[in-house]
């Protein structure tokens, strides 16, 4: 009975990726014990909730999430004029939308909803793509950029916009238009300088020279290089970290964990968490490739490689070779919102693995 | 563009798929290539950044060294008092804070104006204090109240302390609060390390010249820090070494009654072992409470200080330059005989007065001192032998004889900022002015010069290391306070030692001309009644320099204003036979040397050789004991 039970709950669950998620989780429970012990309790809730997420949508099927996308796109899209109308403001950006019972961010539901979009609207019109179809594609995505971007919010912004854009290429865009809007962009890559918030600004220039102002806009990035640079091949141990332990480190629990994790487990510490993400975003891959529908095969691709980019632009941002922009490390930043989108992400993949097509070819 | 064919869409996918893949593997690699460089190849850099965050050096002032007067009094110690200290740059609101700390801690006016004069002039804007002196109840009110003012913090400190106040202020000197100047001396001496955790810097005085032997060498603690430069906990600790104790060659009680002997006057006294050099009291009137330096002076008593016109804050012993009046007599008479223009007996006529070229050099007795010798010419002091006298030498005969006893300058005297004086030349006219016809020395003024007049001008320690000098038979020594800087952690005495800077090309029977006739200054002359009834034996000389050119009207004391009155000098030795103690006293619009700096020199004498203090004195050990509470 209880066997059953159980057979029951983990039947929607797919091993490997649950295995990769487990490890992670692993790492975040030990980094935050390291770097902020009093939010180990808080990070066990935000976990459960986003666990039974994953859980809940990992037994959603494929083809339900499909009537969802449409209606949830446009809420979302909804939401994202509402918090430009009426948002809440903290730290000099509006993010928040207060609904009266909940602050939610609509902007990191679009993280999902943009590839659901785009998938739907692909598989809409499978079999008879256009180069029209990409034009449409590509402002369902502009229109929830622009208006994340407008918040100020670039971290989110370049999570959705890429979102977006994996799924397009996923769909086929060919290479001659993919390269020749990278050109373009190139080009517009001045005005759209001139576009940026002050601080967005000051962030890349940052990052081209953080030792020109040590105290100011560059010590983030200066100490995490510091401490990550300090961490050695072996690291300095757990709760050895002095860059983390003594305060040196800025948002240690949040965006700038991976400078902890790095500092006390070192360069082995990080070949093993890359080697996680490898592996999680392998199995995506794989689970993408062996997806039954084109809206499957679009949503897993692109899910895996937002994992990714979650992944690298955070662990490039605190190593000190982009820019510092607010994303977190995958799965182990603190951060209840963004850890369930990403298990929601997981239940999604899920779901699709095990609605695979059984037999290939 | 179509894709008919869903087989062919799979399969770009599935191609698509793969690229992906690579991508994400060509990135981990620039990551993980990223975190070698950072973790491998730069580790050691980054290690030693990591570390110098963590790790702070933390100076520990270390104590100054005392000063001890030659019997063991000590004359400038150091004493511990809480402070209220605010860091200011860790402090939004300063004049808020200021007002908040004021509703339990008494914080007047002039703490207010103190710090702000603090905060403008100090350099290290660490910590900088508010009050001192807190009282223990206050040091308690504060840190019940402590968690509402960061940035406020009570601290232990060492305060310099001089236990008998105005007494030797110029002989000690002060120490203050490092200003920007002192950093540049500090930077100059190679010693930032070690002044990193001082406050302050000896400013005058035997505090300013001894600074590095009093400063001693600060200790610091290794300590773990966290981002807001908290300290966490401490990894290592090396003592400091207290600054070096200076003993003093001065008497401490002699300097006192010597102080006490001006009163209300202004003027010098300099008195000198003649054996050594040791500088057994050294004044300079007014005084001032160095005291009132240590926490930073108030403006109030700075102005008061600076802008008055007694200039309390000159040392006058070694930067206060008079013509010496006859004092110079007898080292006039002394290069006569050098120089063989007189021998000892030969007489001179005085009418009165000395005719040179229609301009009547005027003696200070009507009617002249009649026959004169050289004894008498000392003894009675008499102008018209030195007019004539100098005019047979020559000023540059003058100038070349007095240089040996170091008139016109500095004597080296281990403080800082001496004046040179003028010992006039032909020469020295010419340097010193700049039209042609300035520039040329006219035989009329070296008359006046051979009376102590004129151009000359010397300060009161170049009268007494000249006395000095004379006394020990033309053996001349340097002036000097410290007898021997005590190393603290050895216990090891270093000693200044008295070397002999030179001995003057002077002939044993010509200094005894001159002793004799000095002894008989005391004896039977202008200092006679001074020294009546005294006990021992002393030489001495009076002189008495004109502030004011006459120029035909007569001097009268009663109707010249005070500060034009003519200064009062007197240079003297004791005991004759064997001179202990030499003395130059300068009494400023004293009038004649006779009446103001002889008797102070008699009480100077009369305690150094007998023990004597002058009566209505207070015992001197009371008076101690006084600015001990």
């Amino acid at each position: 009975m209880i066997r059953e039970l159980w057979a029951k709950f983990v039947a929607p669950i797919d091993g490997p990726l649950m295995v990769f998620l487990g490890l992670l989780i692993l790492l975040a429970l030990i980094t935050m014990g390291s770097a902020s012990p009093a939010r180990l309790t808080t990070l066990l809730a935000h976990l459960a909730i986003a666990l039974t997420v994953m859980r809940i949508v990992a037994q959603v099927p494929p083809q339900r999430l499909m009537y969802l996308a449409l209606p949830i796109y446009v809420v979302g899209v909804l939401l994202l004029v509402g918090v430009a109308l009426f948002g809440d403001i903290s730290k000099g950006a509006r993010r928040w939308l207060d609904l009266g019972f909940i602050r939610i961010q609509p902007s990191e539901l679009m993280k999902i909803a943009m590839p659901m979009m785009l998938a739907w609207y692909f598989q809409k019109h499978e079999s008879m793509l256009r180069l029209k179809d990409y034009a449409v594609a590509t402002l369902i995505l502009l229109i929830p950029v622009a208006l994340i971007v407008r918040q100020p919010d670039l971290g989110t912004s370049i999570l959705v916009l890429s979102s977006g854009f994996f799924v397009i290429f996923f769909a086929g865009l060919p290479w001659k238009v993919m390269f020749g809007l990278g050109a373009a962009a190139a080009t517009a890559a001045p005005f759209a300088w001139t576009l940026l918030h002050d601080y967005q600004r000051q962030r890349i220039l940052t990052l081209l020279d953080p030792e020109k102002d040590p105290l100011g806009k560059g010590f983030h990035i200066i100490q995490s290089t510091i401490a990550i640079g300090s961490g050695g091949l072996f690291g300095k141990g757990w709760g050895e970290g002095t860059q983390a332990q003594l305060d040196f480190l800025p948002e240690r629990h949040t965006d700038f964990i991976f400078a902890v994790y790095s500092e006390e487990f070192g360069l082995i510490g990080n070949f093993i968490l890359l080697v996680i993400y490898a592996l999680l975003i392998g199995r995506g891959l794989l689970i993408a490739a062996n997806a039954a529908t084109l809206f499957s095969r679009l949503l897993a691709g692109a899910l895996t490689l937002i994992f990714f980019t979650y992944a690298f632009v955070n662990m490039g941002m605190v190593s000190g070779i982009l820019p510092v922009v607010g994303v977190p490390l995958p799965f182990v930043s603190y951060g209840g919102t963004a850890l369930v989108t990403l298990c929601l992400g997981i239940g999604i993949l899920m779901s699709i693995q095990k609605n695979r097509m059984l037999v290939q070819k | 563009m179509e894709f008919s064919n869903a087989q062919e869409g799979l399969e770009q996918f599935n191609r698509r798929i793969a690229i992906a893949g690579g991508f994400v593997l060509i990135c981990f690699t620039l990551l993980f290539a990223r975190f070698v460089w950072l973790q491998v190849i730069q580790h050691d850099y980054y290690q030693t950044r990591a570390e110098d965050n963590r790790i702070s050096l933390v100076p520990i002032v270390p104590n100054r060294g005392l000063i001890i007067d030659r019997h063991g009094e000590v004359m400038a110690r150091n004493y511990s008092a809480y402070t209220l200290e605010i860091i200011p740059t860790q402090v939004a609101n300063l004049e808020e804070t200021i007002d908040g700390l004021a509703e339990f801690i008494t914080i007047e006016a002039k703490d207010r104006k103190r710090f702000k004069k603090l905060l403008e002039e100090s350099k290290r804007f660490d910590s900088l204090p508010i009050r001192t002196r807190l009282t223990d109840e206050e040091v308690a009110r504060f840190i019940a109240r402590r968690f509402r003012f960061p940035g406020v913090e009570i601290k232990a400190r060492l305060f310099r302390q001089y236990p008998r106040g105005a007494f030797a202020s110029h002989v000690l000197g002060y120490i203050g609060r490092i200003t920007e100047r002192d950093l540049g001396q500090i930077e100059e001496a190679d010693v930032e390390a070690n002044y990193r955790g001082t406050d302050h810097f000896g400013k005058t005085g035997l505090e300013r010249h001894y600074e590095m032997e009093l400063h001693g060498t600060s200790g610091f603690e290794q300590v773990e820090v966290d981002a807001g430069g908290r300290a966490i906990r401490t990894l290592a600790r090396t003592a400091p070494v207290p600054g070096n104790n200076l003993t003093l060659t001065i008497d401490v009680k002699l300097q006192e009654v010597a102080e006490r002997a001006f009163g209300e006057r202004k003027g010098s006294l300099v008195a000198i072992e003649p054996a050594t050099g040791g500088i057994l009291a050294m004044v300079s009137m007014p005084n001032y409470d160095p005291n009132l330096f240590v926490d930073g002076i108030t403006t109030a008593d700075w102005r008061d200080l600076n802008e008055s016109p007694e200039k309390p804050m000159v040392n006058r012993a070694l930067n206060g330059a008079y013509p010496p009046g006859s004092t110079f007599k007898p080292f006039m008479a002394l290069a006569a005989l050098t120089t063989g223009k007189r021998r000892p007996e030969q007489l001179l006529a005085d009418p009165g007065f000395f005719n040179f070229g229609g301009h009547m050099f005027m003696d200070d007795k009507k009617g002249g001192h009649g026959m004169v010798d050289m004894y008498k010419s000392i003894v009675e002091s008499c102008n018209t032998y030195y007019y004539v006298l100098a005019n047979d030498l020559g000023i540059d005969n003058i100038a070349k004889f007095m240089a040996h006893f170091g008139f016109g300058s500095r004597t080296g005297v281990d403080i800082e900022g001496e004046s040179e004086g003028v010992l006039p030349s032909q020469a020295w006219k010419k340097k010193r002015f700049k039209k042609p016809e300035q520039q040329k020395w006219y035989a009329g003024e070296t008359i006046s010069v051979g009376i102590g007049q004129g151009y000359n001008a010397y300060t009161p320690i170049q009268l007494a290391q000249a006395m000095a000098t004379l006394a020990n038979d033309g053996v001349m020594y340097r002036p000097h306070l410290v007898n021997h800087i005590i190393d603290t952690k050895s216990a090891q005495k270093t000693y200044i030692e008295p070397q002999p800077l030179r001995t003057l090309p002077l002939k044993q029977e010509h200094i005894d001309v001159i002793k004799q006739a000095m002894v008989g200054v005391n004896q039977e002359g202008t200092g006679a009644r001074a020294f009546k009834d005294a006990g021992y034996v002393s030489a001495g000389k009076t002189g008495t320099a004109q502030v004011y050119s006459l120029k035909g009207t007569k001097y009268n004391r009663d109707t010249v204003k005070q500060e034009l009155r003519d200064h009062s000098l007197f240079i003297a030795y004791a005991p004759a036979e064997q001179p202990k103690i030499a003395v130059a006293v300068l009494v400023e619009n004293g009038g004649f040397g006779s009446q103001a700096a002889a008797p102070i020199a008699r009480q100077v004498f009369d305690y150094y050789l007998l023990g004597k203090l002058p009566p209505g004195a207070a015992p001197a050990d009371e008076a101690a004991r006084e600015a001990d509470e």
